[in-house]
């Protein structure tokens, strides 16, 4: 069921570079709804060329980002015998959810110094700014972090799964997994020659929960007395029917 | 089928949540308790988060001994003025306990409190029930007198008495006062109903004939817990009516069978497998606070300052 809902043309692309990514997605917009356990998205898009093909070989890379948020981490260590939280580092900004797609092995994909301009990799991904002094091994958390997500499925890197065709047809597809937050998922696209960035294209993403799910969130969080007051009447509606109920079974 | 929690933002899977509230529901209805006790840990255990699974237990807990004290109102064994007190008690409580929840929640301990608590409530009274249970078989195999009944101590010295008639007694208000407030902090921390500390308390500290205390205890409970989801979802923003809805509805069919299966047991032997479940769930918590967690990080939300 994959509809193409929107083509979006890179208008705004530089006009120095002699290419340019022409971009479909299979959705634009991931609905979250009651019986939502995650979706695939479909990412294709060409390379729109005025001058000859460059004798380097092209590479595409492709980063879908969640939105960032900071983040406290914090190590357990054993005291007393049980095992406590005791050092927290604040992450400044990381983002839910962070998939990277390469045509090639990532660091062939793209040079270590544009890594670092565009902030491409999943560690890089990760805005920390500094640790408390009396924490030792800071990086160590950044790194918890990475190894967290990673199990949840919400950090994935996905070497060698962008499939090029002829130097000008490219395509993926993401796997966003079931626990998703919501809010707009900036999706970019390089395409690299010798590890160089050529051009650069992004879009956005958009996941929302919809219907009740929407409702129902946004109920407890603008009136959350209400919504309190409901859950409760809701529950001694439920407790006054059942013992209804089984009064009649109990008669018959 | 699976299915997306708006609040607690995981999809689980909605037959292991009804089958979840039906197993918990069988054993309430079985020993005639809660079973928040039993709930919130399983809620751990799958994964929902530790804030979430509290406060919507607490909203699931008013369904059950709503539709528990129905009945004992109709056989007349409630002690509404003795409740109303306990009630006073427990609302201050789980004020009490709601805040050292916040507050706790901002260090990063609460986990470690709300395990704590667990441990060392589960511990104690499954360790106490297995005893008296063992007692009373052993008892009632050497077909042994009556037991002897304490009518008078401490709590009959203290002043600002009160007459309940449903409960034949004249005591003073404070020891139901400390009783329900102790009860309410835990509702709030541990998200139980507290009836597994409030029986007991009431039968041993009070001194309440065994027949009014259990719809007195339900009747005080739908408040407390009523008052602490308000007021984590107020607060906290983490009760999930989704959640709460999926767990009630396992849970009130499965009372209805456990209280069928109950009838077939002795009253001791129930007690005693209630004691090794207590304390099985207790030992597993105790576990995981003793042994090195194959994660040592955590991740959390930053709080707003």
């Amino acid at each position: 069921m994959l509809r193409i809902l929107s083509f979006c043309f890179a208008l705004a692309a530089s006009t120095l570079s002699a290419e340019e990514v022409v971009l479909g997605l299979s959705q634009d917009q991931v609905a979250i709804t009651t019986n939502f356990d995650g979706s695939e998205i479909l990412l294709f898009g060409a390379v729109k060329r005025e001058a000859p093909i460059p004798e380097e070989p092209l590479d595409v890379v492709i980063a879908v980002s969640g939105p960032s948020s900071p983040l406290t981490v914090r190590r357990k260590e054993r005291k007393f015998g049980i095992w406590v939280n005791t050092d927290a580092v604040e992450i400044d900004a990381a983002p839910s959810f962070y998939a990277v797609a390469t045509s090639a092995p990532f660091t062939e994909a793209i040079s270590n110094v544009e890594d670092q301009r565009h902030k491409v990799s999943i560690p890089r991904a990760i805005r920390s700014v500094g640790a408390p002094m009396e924490v030792e091994d800071a990086q160590s958390f950044s790194e918890a972090v990475i190894r967290i997500r990673t199990d949840e499925g919400l950090y994935q890197l996905r070497e060698n799964t962008v499939e090029i065709e002829q130097q000008t047809l490219f395509r993926t597809s993401i796997q966003m997994p079931a626990n998703l937050t919501e809010g707009d998922y900036p999706t970019r696209i390089f395409l690299t020659r010798d590890g160089k960035v050529v051009s650069q294209f992004e879009t956005v993403i958009n996941v929302n929960k919809v219907g009740l799910e929407r409702w129902l969130y946004d109920l407890s969080r603008n009136q959350p007395l209400i919504y309190g007051i409901m859950s409760l009447a809701i529950a001694i509606a439920a407790g006054w029917l059942a013992s209804a109920a089984f009064q009649v079974l109990r008669r018959n | 089928m699976q299915i997306y929690l708006p609040i607690a933002e995981v999809s689980v899977n909605a037959f292991l949540l009804l089958g979840l509230g039906g197993m918990v529901g069988i054993l309430s209805g079985m020993f005639g308790v809660g079973g928040g006790f039993l709930m919130t840990p399983l809620l751990f255990f799958i994964g929902i988060p530790p804030a979430v699974a509290v406060a919507t237990e607490a909203n699931q807990i008013v369904a059950s001994s709503f539709s528990g004290v129905l009945a004992h109102l109709k056989r007349k064994t409630v002690d509404l003025k003795m409740g109303t007190v306990l009630l006073s008690g427990g609302l201050i409580g789980a004020a009490l306990g709601v805040v050292v929840f916040n507050y706790l929640k901002s260090q990063g301990q609460v986990d470690l409190l709300v395990r704590l608590c667990y441990v060392v409530f589960l511990g104690v009274i499954g360790s106490l029930m297995f005893i008296e249970s063992l007692n009373a078989i052993r008892k009632s195999r050497k077909n042994a007198g009556p037991p002897k009944r304490k009518k008078h101590n401490w709590v009959h010295g203290l002043p600002l008495k009160m007459r309940f008639r449903v409960s034949g007694l004249y005591i003073s208000v404070i020891p139901p006062m400390m009783v329900g407030v102790l009860v309410g902090i835990l509702s709030a921390i541990m998200g139980v109903g507290g009836g597994f500390i409030m029986v007991p308390a009431m039968i041993y500290l009070l001194g309440m004939p065994t027949k009014v205390v259990v719809g007195t205890s339900l009747f005080q409970i739908i408040f407390v817990t009523g008052f602490t989801t308000l007021l984590h979802a107020t607060t906290n923003f983490t009760v999930d009516i989704a959640l709460a809805v999926l767990l009630l509805v396992g849970g009130v069919i499965g009372a209805q069978i456990g209280t069928r299966l109950g009838t077939y047991l002795k009253a001791e032997q129930l007690r005693i497998l209630l004691a090794l479940l207590v304390i099985m769930v207790c030992a597993k918590l105790a576990l995981d606070l003793l042994l090195q967690p194959s994660e040592l990080f955590s991740l959390g939300a930053v709080e707003g300052h």
